[in-house]
Protein backbone atom coordinates (compact mmCIF):
# COMPACT_ATOMS: atom_id res chain seq x y z
CA UNK A 1 0.00 0.00 0.00
CA UNK A 2 1.39 3.33 -0.81
CA UNK A 3 0.27 5.38 1.93
CA UNK A 4 1.45 8.91 0.49
CA UNK A 5 -0.88 8.29 -2.80
CA UNK A 6 -3.60 7.34 -0.30
CA UNK A 7 -3.36 10.61 2.10
CA UNK A 8 -3.26 12.98 -1.10
CA UNK A 9 -6.46 11.22 -2.53
CA UNK A 10 -7.94 11.65 0.87
CA UNK A 11 -7.08 15.14 0.55
CA UNK A 12 -8.01 15.73 -2.78
CA UNK A 13 -11.66 14.05 -2.39
CA UNK A 14 -12.26 15.48 1.35
CA UNK A 15 -11.97 19.18 -0.82
CA UNK A 16 -15.04 17.99 -2.46
CA UNK A 17 -16.79 17.09 0.38
CA UNK A 18 -19.02 20.44 0.89
CA UNK A 19 -19.97 20.54 -2.63
CA UNK A 20 -21.31 16.95 -1.84
CA UNK A 21 -23.04 18.13 1.71
CA UNK A 22 -24.49 21.39 -0.10
CA UNK A 23 -26.03 19.16 -2.90
CA UNK A 24 -27.42 16.95 0.07
CA UNK A 25 -28.51 19.57 2.15
CA UNK A 26 -30.30 21.46 -0.26
CA UNK A 27 -32.47 18.97 -2.36
CA UNK A 28 -33.57 17.06 1.01
CA UNK A 29 -34.75 20.50 2.10
CA UNK A 30 -36.58 21.06 -1.34
CA UNK A 31 -37.25 17.74 -1.49
CA UNK A 32 -39.39 17.18 1.60
CA UNK A 33 -41.44 20.46 1.53
CA UNK A 34 -42.18 19.46 -2.07
CA UNK A 35 -42.97 15.91 -0.78
CA UNK A 36 -45.35 17.81 1.89
CA UNK A 37 -47.25 19.45 -0.87
CA UNK A 38 -47.46 16.78 -2.91
CA UNK A 39 -48.71 14.52 0.57
CA UNK A 40 -50.92 17.20 1.05
CA UNK A 41 -52.23 16.67 -2.52
CA UNK A 42 -52.55 13.08 -2.39
CA UNK A 43 -54.68 12.76 1.32
CA UNK A 44 -56.25 15.84 0.57
CA UNK A 45 -59.84 15.04 -1.03
CA UNK A 46 -59.69 16.76 -3.97
CA UNK A 47 -60.16 14.28 -6.90
CA UNK A 48 -58.30 16.34 -9.24
CA UNK A 49 -55.03 17.32 -6.79
CA UNK A 50 -54.71 13.65 -5.67
CA UNK A 51 -54.94 12.03 -9.17
CA UNK A 52 -52.11 14.83 -10.17
CA UNK A 53 -49.98 13.49 -6.75
CA UNK A 54 -50.78 9.95 -8.34
CA UNK A 55 -49.51 10.78 -11.41
CA UNK A 56 -46.21 12.22 -10.11
CA UNK A 57 -45.28 10.15 -7.71
CA UNK A 58 -46.09 7.06 -10.59
CA UNK A 59 -43.34 9.17 -12.66
CA UNK A 60 -40.78 10.21 -10.56
CA UNK A 61 -40.62 6.81 -8.67
CA UNK A 62 -40.96 5.15 -12.20
CA UNK A 63 -37.90 6.55 -13.91
CA UNK A 64 -34.36 6.90 -13.02
CA UNK A 65 -32.98 10.07 -11.43
CA UNK A 66 -30.46 10.06 -14.19
CA UNK A 67 -32.87 10.93 -17.08
CA UNK A 68 -34.72 13.13 -14.83
CA UNK A 69 -31.53 14.86 -14.13
CA UNK A 70 -30.73 14.87 -18.07
CA UNK A 71 -34.20 16.11 -18.85
CA UNK A 72 -33.44 19.26 -16.25
CA UNK A 73 -30.14 19.95 -17.86
CA UNK A 74 -30.00 19.45 -21.34
CA UNK A 75 -34.21 19.35 -21.89
CA UNK A 76 -34.92 22.85 -20.70
CA UNK A 77 -32.48 24.99 -22.46
CA UNK A 78 -34.38 23.80 -25.61
CA UNK A 79 -36.91 26.39 -25.06
CA UNK A 80 -36.84 29.40 -25.82
CA UNK A 81 -39.17 30.59 -23.35
CA UNK A 82 -37.03 29.41 -20.60
CA UNK A 83 -34.22 30.85 -22.09
CA UNK A 84 -34.88 34.15 -22.23
CA UNK A 85 -37.15 34.09 -19.21
CA UNK A 86 -35.78 35.45 -15.68
CA UNK A 87 -34.92 31.65 -14.12
CA UNK A 88 -32.58 31.23 -17.09
CA UNK A 89 -29.06 32.56 -15.07
CA UNK A 90 -30.14 30.08 -12.57
CA UNK A 91 -31.54 27.02 -15.04
CA UNK A 92 -28.02 27.29 -16.93
CA UNK A 93 -26.34 26.62 -13.74
CA UNK A 94 -25.80 22.56 -13.27
CA UNK A 95 -25.70 23.38 -9.80
CA UNK A 96 -29.30 24.31 -9.63
CA UNK A 97 -30.08 21.89 -12.22
CA UNK A 98 -28.79 19.06 -9.74
CA UNK A 99 -30.50 20.23 -7.04
CA UNK A 100 -34.18 20.52 -8.79
CA UNK A 101 -34.01 16.76 -10.35
CA UNK A 102 -32.44 15.56 -6.85
CA UNK A 103 -35.08 17.58 -5.27
CA UNK A 104 -38.36 16.60 -7.28
CA UNK A 105 -37.45 12.98 -7.56
CA UNK A 106 -36.81 12.76 -3.53
CA UNK A 107 -40.00 14.78 -3.31
CA UNK A 108 -41.88 11.26 -4.57
CA UNK A 109 -40.49 8.85 -3.03
CA UNK A 110 -41.09 11.07 0.61
CA UNK A 111 -44.44 11.58 -0.33
CA UNK A 112 -45.13 7.83 -0.13
CA UNK A 113 -43.13 7.82 3.24
CA UNK A 114 -45.01 10.22 4.36
CA UNK A 115 -48.85 9.08 3.18
CA UNK A 116 -47.90 5.64 4.87
CA UNK A 117 -46.87 7.64 8.33
CA UNK A 118 -50.33 9.77 7.72
CA UNK A 119 -51.95 6.02 7.62
CA UNK A 120 -50.56 4.32 10.21
CA UNK A 121 -52.28 7.37 12.73
CA UNK A 122 -54.61 5.06 14.74
CA UNK A 123 -58.34 6.75 13.56
CA UNK A 124 -59.23 6.46 17.29
CA UNK A 125 -56.67 9.40 17.99
CA UNK A 126 -58.49 11.73 15.10
CA UNK A 127 -61.72 10.68 16.60
CA UNK A 128 -60.66 11.98 19.72
CA UNK A 129 -59.55 15.10 18.86
CA UNK A 130 -62.46 15.47 16.89
CA UNK A 131 -64.43 14.89 19.95
CA UNK A 132 -62.75 17.44 22.19
CA UNK A 133 -63.45 20.26 19.61
CA UNK A 134 -59.68 20.66 17.55
CA UNK A 135 -60.03 22.45 14.07
CA UNK A 136 -58.43 21.11 11.27
CA UNK A 137 -55.10 23.00 11.29
CA UNK A 138 -54.91 22.53 14.85
CA UNK A 139 -55.42 18.88 14.47
CA UNK A 140 -53.06 18.18 12.23
CA UNK A 141 -50.28 20.33 14.10
CA UNK A 142 -50.76 18.81 16.93
CA UNK A 143 -51.55 15.35 16.86
CA UNK A 144 -51.70 13.83 13.27
CA UNK A 145 -48.87 15.33 11.94
CA UNK A 146 -46.36 14.73 14.82
CA UNK A 147 -47.69 10.88 15.35
CA UNK A 148 -47.07 10.77 11.04
CA UNK A 149 -43.40 11.62 11.21
CA UNK A 150 -42.46 9.48 13.78
CA UNK A 151 -44.08 6.48 12.40
CA UNK A 152 -42.33 7.55 8.88
CA UNK A 153 -38.76 8.33 10.71
CA UNK A 154 -37.60 4.86 10.05
CA UNK A 155 -38.54 4.76 6.22
CA UNK A 156 -37.34 8.26 5.81
CA UNK A 157 -33.84 7.96 7.07
CA UNK A 158 -33.41 5.14 4.67
CA UNK A 159 -34.60 7.78 1.95
CA UNK A 160 -32.21 10.39 3.14
CA UNK A 161 -29.19 7.68 3.00
CA UNK A 162 -30.29 7.19 -0.83
CA UNK A 163 -30.61 10.60 -1.27
CA UNK A 164 -26.52 10.99 -0.30
CA UNK A 165 -26.20 8.27 -2.27
CA UNK A 166 -27.87 9.73 -5.18
CA UNK A 167 -25.94 12.82 -5.11
CA UNK A 168 -23.57 11.43 -7.17
CA UNK A 169 -25.34 11.59 -10.10
CA UNK A 170 -24.12 15.68 -10.23
CA UNK A 171 -20.88 14.72 -11.33
CA UNK A 172 -22.54 13.75 -14.89
CA UNK A 173 -24.00 17.13 -15.57
CA UNK A 174 -20.48 18.63 -14.09
CA UNK A 175 -20.73 19.13 -10.82
CA UNK A 176 -17.58 18.16 -9.10
CA UNK A 177 -18.73 16.97 -6.04
CA UNK A 178 -16.59 13.19 -4.12
CA UNK A 179 -17.66 11.07 -7.18
CA UNK A 180 -17.24 13.28 -9.88
CA UNK A 181 -13.29 14.22 -8.26
CA UNK A 182 -13.17 10.16 -7.80
CA UNK A 183 -13.90 9.53 -11.47
CA UNK A 184 -11.15 12.04 -12.38
CA UNK A 185 -8.40 10.73 -10.07
CA UNK A 186 -8.84 7.67 -11.53
CA UNK A 187 -8.65 7.97 -15.22
CA UNK A 188 -5.57 10.26 -14.13
CA UNK A 189 -3.83 7.60 -11.93
CA UNK A 190 -5.27 4.19 -13.09
CA UNK A 191 -5.32 3.25 -9.52
CA UNK A 192 -9.07 2.35 -9.26
CA UNK A 193 -8.81 0.18 -6.04
CA UNK A 194 -7.13 2.94 -3.75
CA UNK A 195 -9.30 5.77 -4.94
CA UNK A 196 -12.65 4.17 -4.43
CA UNK A 197 -11.18 2.75 -1.25
CA UNK A 198 -11.13 6.63 -0.48
CA UNK A 199 -14.09 7.97 -2.07
CA UNK A 200 -16.35 4.29 -0.41
CA UNK A 201 -14.77 5.77 3.85
CA UNK A 202 -16.02 9.08 2.92
CA UNK A 203 -19.49 7.94 1.95
CA UNK A 204 -19.95 5.52 4.23
CA UNK A 205 -18.76 7.72 7.49
CA UNK A 206 -21.02 10.11 6.09
CA UNK A 207 -24.11 7.91 5.72
CA UNK A 208 -23.21 6.73 9.64
CA UNK A 209 -23.26 10.46 10.68
CA UNK A 210 -26.62 10.31 8.80
CA UNK A 211 -28.27 7.04 10.58
CA UNK A 212 -27.03 8.16 14.15
CA UNK A 213 -28.42 11.42 13.93
CA UNK A 214 -31.72 9.92 12.17
CA UNK A 215 -31.78 7.10 15.45
CA UNK A 216 -30.79 10.13 17.93
CA UNK A 217 -33.85 12.05 16.45
CA UNK A 218 -35.89 8.82 16.72
CA UNK A 219 -34.92 8.47 20.16
CA UNK A 220 -35.63 11.68 21.49
CA UNK A 221 -39.29 11.22 19.85
CA UNK A 222 -40.43 8.68 21.17
CA UNK A 223 -39.71 8.96 25.26
CA UNK A 224 -43.53 7.78 25.59
CA UNK A 225 -42.60 4.15 24.57
CA UNK A 226 -39.75 4.00 26.88
CA UNK A 227 -39.80 2.02 30.20
CA UNK A 228 -39.61 4.39 32.96
CA UNK A 229 -36.19 4.33 34.61
CA UNK A 230 -36.46 2.44 37.55
CA UNK A 231 -34.86 5.10 39.82
CA UNK A 232 -38.39 7.44 38.58
CA UNK A 233 -40.79 4.90 39.40
CA UNK A 234 -40.42 4.98 42.81
CA UNK B 1 -44.97 15.56 -37.88
CA UNK B 2 -41.07 16.04 -37.53
CA UNK B 3 -41.34 14.93 -33.89
CA UNK B 4 -42.87 11.85 -34.85
CA UNK B 5 -41.00 10.92 -37.68
CA UNK B 6 -37.64 11.45 -34.96
CA UNK B 7 -39.36 8.93 -32.63
CA UNK B 8 -41.07 6.73 -35.44
CA UNK B 9 -39.19 3.78 -37.48
CA UNK B 10 -38.64 5.14 -40.39
CA UNK B 11 -35.16 5.64 -42.29
CA UNK B 12 -34.66 8.87 -39.84
CA UNK B 13 -36.73 7.61 -36.81
CA UNK B 14 -35.01 6.33 -33.27
CA UNK B 15 -38.19 4.29 -32.65
CA UNK B 16 -35.99 0.47 -33.74
CA UNK B 17 -32.90 1.72 -31.99
CA UNK B 18 -34.87 2.91 -28.38
CA UNK B 19 -36.85 -0.21 -28.68
CA UNK B 20 -33.76 -2.39 -28.98
CA UNK B 21 -32.06 -0.20 -25.78
CA UNK B 22 -35.07 -1.02 -23.80
CA UNK B 23 -34.43 -4.92 -24.65
CA UNK B 24 -30.53 -4.37 -24.03
CA UNK B 25 -31.79 -2.95 -20.11
CA UNK B 26 -34.24 -5.89 -19.62
CA UNK B 27 -31.03 -7.90 -20.36
CA UNK B 28 -28.59 -6.18 -18.59
CA UNK B 29 -30.91 -5.88 -15.50
CA UNK B 30 -31.89 -9.95 -15.54
CA UNK B 31 -28.26 -10.58 -16.00
CA UNK B 32 -27.88 -8.32 -12.91
CA UNK B 33 -30.24 -9.82 -10.95
CA UNK B 34 -29.02 -13.50 -11.47
CA UNK B 35 -25.62 -12.84 -10.45
CA UNK B 36 -26.93 -10.25 -7.75
CA UNK B 37 -28.92 -13.65 -6.49
CA UNK B 38 -25.98 -16.06 -6.11
CA UNK B 39 -24.33 -13.36 -4.61
CA UNK B 40 -27.00 -12.54 -2.00
CA UNK B 41 -27.36 -16.11 -1.60
CA UNK B 42 -24.12 -16.52 -0.45
CA UNK B 43 -23.92 -13.45 1.46
CA UNK B 44 -27.19 -14.57 3.63
CA UNK B 45 -26.03 -17.94 4.05
CA UNK B 46 -23.21 -16.61 5.30
CA UNK B 47 -25.15 -13.82 7.57
CA UNK B 48 -26.83 -16.78 8.60
CA UNK B 49 -24.40 -19.32 9.87
CA UNK B 50 -23.50 -17.52 13.28
CA UNK B 51 -20.10 -18.02 12.47
CA UNK B 52 -18.63 -14.48 13.99
CA UNK B 53 -15.93 -13.96 10.92
CA UNK B 54 -18.53 -15.12 8.15
CA UNK B 55 -21.39 -12.94 10.14
CA UNK B 56 -18.91 -9.64 10.11
CA UNK B 57 -17.94 -10.30 6.34
CA UNK B 58 -21.77 -10.20 5.16
CA UNK B 59 -22.12 -6.82 7.05
CA UNK B 60 -19.04 -5.37 5.46
CA UNK B 61 -20.29 -6.80 2.25
CA UNK B 62 -24.23 -4.98 2.75
CA UNK B 63 -22.95 -2.31 4.50
CA UNK B 64 -20.11 -1.07 1.72
CA UNK B 65 -22.63 -2.06 -1.11
CA UNK B 66 -25.41 -0.76 -0.24
CA UNK B 67 -24.20 2.61 1.32
CA UNK B 68 -21.62 3.90 -1.28
CA UNK B 69 -23.12 5.40 -4.56
CA UNK B 70 -23.81 2.73 -7.35
CA UNK B 71 -21.90 5.00 -9.59
CA UNK B 72 -18.48 4.57 -7.84
CA UNK B 73 -19.55 0.84 -7.63
CA UNK B 74 -19.77 0.98 -11.59
CA UNK B 75 -16.54 3.07 -11.88
CA UNK B 76 -14.48 0.03 -9.60
CA UNK B 77 -15.87 -2.57 -12.22
CA UNK B 78 -15.22 -1.30 -15.04
CA UNK B 79 -11.86 0.95 -14.82
CA UNK B 80 -10.79 -1.63 -12.34
CA UNK B 81 -12.02 -4.78 -14.63
CA UNK B 82 -9.90 -2.94 -17.35
CA UNK B 83 -6.45 -2.64 -15.52
CA UNK B 84 -7.17 -6.46 -14.58
CA UNK B 85 -8.07 -7.47 -17.76
CA UNK B 86 -4.72 -5.55 -19.27
CA UNK B 87 -2.81 -7.21 -16.42
CA UNK B 88 -3.90 -10.63 -17.35
CA UNK B 89 -3.50 -10.08 -21.37
CA UNK B 90 -0.40 -8.56 -20.33
CA UNK B 91 0.98 -12.06 -18.48
CA UNK B 92 -0.28 -13.74 -21.42
CA UNK B 93 2.09 -11.39 -23.76
CA UNK B 94 -0.42 -9.39 -25.47
CA UNK B 95 0.87 -5.83 -25.02
CA UNK B 96 -1.27 -2.79 -25.16
CA UNK B 97 -4.94 -2.07 -22.81
CA UNK B 98 -7.94 -4.06 -23.00
CA UNK B 99 -11.33 -3.03 -21.91
CA UNK B 100 -13.24 -4.85 -20.09
CA UNK B 101 -16.68 -5.83 -22.28
CA UNK B 102 -19.08 -3.03 -20.82
CA UNK B 103 -22.26 -5.72 -20.60
CA UNK B 104 -20.11 -7.75 -18.26
CA UNK B 105 -19.30 -4.56 -16.31
CA UNK B 106 -22.66 -3.31 -16.09
CA UNK B 107 -24.06 -6.67 -15.41
CA UNK B 108 -21.32 -7.40 -12.58
CA UNK B 109 -21.41 -3.68 -10.91
CA UNK B 110 -25.35 -3.67 -10.46
CA UNK B 111 -25.16 -7.38 -9.50
CA UNK B 112 -22.96 -7.02 -7.10
CA UNK B 113 -24.92 -3.93 -5.58
CA UNK B 114 -28.21 -6.13 -6.10
CA UNK B 115 -26.64 -8.69 -4.15
CA UNK B 116 -26.52 -6.74 -1.19
CA UNK B 117 -30.26 -6.02 -1.46
CA UNK B 118 -30.86 -9.67 -2.13
CA UNK B 119 -28.96 -11.33 0.93
CA UNK B 120 -31.46 -9.15 3.40
CA UNK B 121 -34.27 -10.03 1.19
CA UNK B 122 -33.43 -13.71 1.58
CA UNK B 123 -32.02 -13.86 5.10
CA UNK B 124 -35.89 -11.79 5.77
CA UNK B 125 -37.88 -15.08 4.08
CA UNK B 126 -35.76 -17.57 5.38
CA UNK B 127 -36.66 -16.07 8.61
CA UNK B 128 -40.25 -16.31 8.13
CA UNK B 129 -40.37 -19.52 7.95
CA UNK B 130 -41.80 -21.43 10.92
CA UNK B 131 -39.06 -23.09 13.00
CA UNK B 132 -41.74 -26.09 13.86
CA UNK B 133 -41.58 -26.70 10.39
CA UNK B 134 -37.88 -26.95 10.24
CA UNK B 135 -38.32 -28.98 13.51
CA UNK B 136 -41.14 -31.49 11.72
CA UNK B 137 -38.75 -32.17 8.94
CA UNK B 138 -35.99 -32.96 11.10
CA UNK B 139 -38.40 -34.80 13.09
CA UNK B 140 -39.13 -36.90 10.19
CA UNK B 141 -35.72 -37.85 9.60
CA UNK B 142 -34.81 -35.32 6.29
CA UNK B 143 -31.44 -34.69 6.26
CA UNK B 144 -30.18 -31.10 5.28
CA UNK B 145 -29.80 -31.20 2.15
CA UNK B 146 -33.08 -32.79 1.68
CA UNK B 147 -34.54 -29.92 4.17
CA UNK B 148 -33.33 -27.60 1.95
CA UNK B 149 -34.54 -28.68 -0.92
CA UNK B 150 -38.28 -29.18 0.53
CA UNK B 151 -38.67 -26.81 2.90
CA UNK B 152 -36.87 -24.10 2.95
CA UNK B 153 -36.02 -23.05 -0.60
CA UNK B 154 -39.75 -23.22 -1.76
CA UNK B 155 -41.01 -20.99 1.53
CA UNK B 156 -38.10 -18.52 0.58
CA UNK B 157 -39.07 -17.98 -2.65
CA UNK B 158 -42.42 -17.55 -2.06
CA UNK B 159 -41.73 -15.05 1.08
CA UNK B 160 -38.97 -13.16 -1.07
CA UNK B 161 -41.27 -12.59 -3.99
CA UNK B 162 -42.11 -8.86 -3.04
CA UNK B 163 -38.39 -8.03 -1.65
CA UNK B 164 -37.43 -9.46 -5.03
CA UNK B 165 -39.26 -7.28 -7.02
CA UNK B 166 -38.50 -4.13 -4.99
CA UNK B 167 -34.39 -5.01 -5.60
CA UNK B 168 -35.67 -5.65 -9.41
CA UNK B 169 -37.22 -1.83 -9.56
CA UNK B 170 -34.20 -0.91 -8.05
CA UNK B 171 -31.61 -2.76 -10.40
CA UNK B 172 -33.84 -1.47 -13.53
CA UNK B 173 -32.93 2.23 -12.32
CA UNK B 174 -29.62 1.85 -11.56
CA UNK B 175 -29.04 -0.07 -15.22
CA UNK B 176 -29.15 3.61 -16.41
CA UNK B 177 -25.68 4.09 -14.94
CA UNK B 178 -24.17 1.60 -16.65
CA UNK B 179 -24.46 3.94 -19.70
CA UNK B 180 -21.62 5.75 -18.47
CA UNK B 181 -19.56 2.55 -20.13
CA UNK B 182 -20.79 3.29 -23.09
CA UNK B 183 -23.05 0.26 -23.28
CA UNK B 184 -26.07 1.50 -25.65
CA UNK B 185 -29.22 0.40 -23.21
CA UNK B 186 -31.89 2.90 -22.69
CA UNK B 187 -30.37 5.70 -21.48
CA UNK B 188 -27.41 6.23 -23.49
CA UNK B 189 -29.38 5.63 -26.85
CA UNK B 190 -31.70 8.46 -25.55
CA UNK B 191 -28.80 10.65 -25.25
CA UNK B 192 -26.96 9.64 -28.28
CA UNK B 193 -30.61 10.30 -29.65
CA UNK B 194 -31.01 13.56 -28.01
CA UNK B 195 -27.25 15.05 -29.06
CA UNK B 196 -27.27 13.58 -32.76
CA UNK B 197 -30.66 15.71 -33.29
CA UNK B 198 -30.44 18.26 -30.45
CA UNK B 199 -33.96 17.38 -29.73
CA UNK B 200 -32.89 17.06 -25.90
CA UNK B 201 -36.46 17.31 -24.65
CA UNK B 202 -38.31 14.99 -26.78
CA UNK B 203 -35.90 11.86 -26.34
CA UNK B 204 -35.19 12.01 -22.64
CA UNK B 205 -39.21 12.17 -22.33
CA UNK B 206 -39.56 9.10 -24.54
CA UNK B 207 -36.28 7.42 -22.74
CA UNK B 208 -38.27 8.34 -19.68
CA UNK B 209 -41.94 6.92 -20.43
CA UNK B 210 -40.33 3.45 -22.10
CA UNK B 211 -38.84 3.50 -18.24
CA UNK B 212 -42.11 3.42 -16.64
CA UNK B 213 -43.86 1.12 -19.76
CA UNK B 214 -40.54 -1.09 -18.25
CA UNK B 215 -40.98 -0.43 -13.97
CA UNK B 216 -45.01 -0.50 -14.38
CA UNK B 217 -44.93 -3.99 -16.70
CA UNK B 218 -42.74 -5.74 -14.33
CA UNK B 219 -44.65 -4.47 -11.24
CA UNK B 220 -47.69 -6.41 -12.69
CA UNK B 221 -45.60 -9.44 -13.39
CA UNK B 222 -44.36 -9.39 -9.45
CA UNK B 223 -47.92 -8.96 -8.13
CA UNK B 224 -49.01 -11.92 -10.46
CA UNK B 225 -46.17 -13.95 -9.20
CA UNK B 226 -46.68 -13.10 -5.68
CA UNK B 227 -50.54 -14.27 -6.10
CA UNK B 228 -49.59 -17.39 -7.67
CA UNK B 229 -47.21 -18.21 -5.29
CA UNK B 230 -49.55 -17.56 -2.69
CA UNK B 231 -52.60 -19.35 -4.13
CA UNK B 232 -51.90 -22.37 -1.43
CA UNK B 233 -51.64 -20.62 1.42
CA UNK B 234 -54.72 -19.82 3.64
CA UNK B 235 -55.13 -16.16 3.54
CA UNK B 236 -55.53 -16.59 7.45
CA UNK B 237 -51.76 -18.02 7.39
CA UNK B 238 -51.08 -14.90 4.98
CA UNK B 239 -52.44 -12.08 7.75
CA UNK B 240 -49.58 -13.27 10.29
CA UNK B 241 -46.77 -13.81 7.65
Amino acid sequence: MDFAFLLQTMTTLLKAVPMTLALFSLSVFVGGLLALLIVWMRVGGNPVLSAFAKGYIFVFRGSPLLIQMFLVFYGLGQFGFIRYSFLWPFLREPFVCAVLSLALCTAGYSAEIFRGGIRAVSPREIEAARSIGMSGALLVRRILAPIAFRHALPAYSTEIVLMMKSTALASLVTVWEVTGVAQRLISQTYRTMEVFLCAAIIYLVLNFIILQAMSLLEYSLSRHRRAVPPALKA
Amino acid sequence: MATLELIGFGSTGWGALLLLAALMTLCVTASALAIGAVLGAIIAAAKLSGKATLVTLGNVYTTVFRGVPELLIIYLIYFGGSSAVTSIGKAMGYEGFLGMPSFLAGALAVGIISGAYQAEVFRGAYLAISKGELEAANAIGMNRSLRFRRVIIPQVLRFAIPGLGNVWQLSLKDSALISVTGLAELMRTSQVAAGSTRQYFLFFIVGGILYLVLTSLSDRIFNGAERRANRSMPTAAMGKA
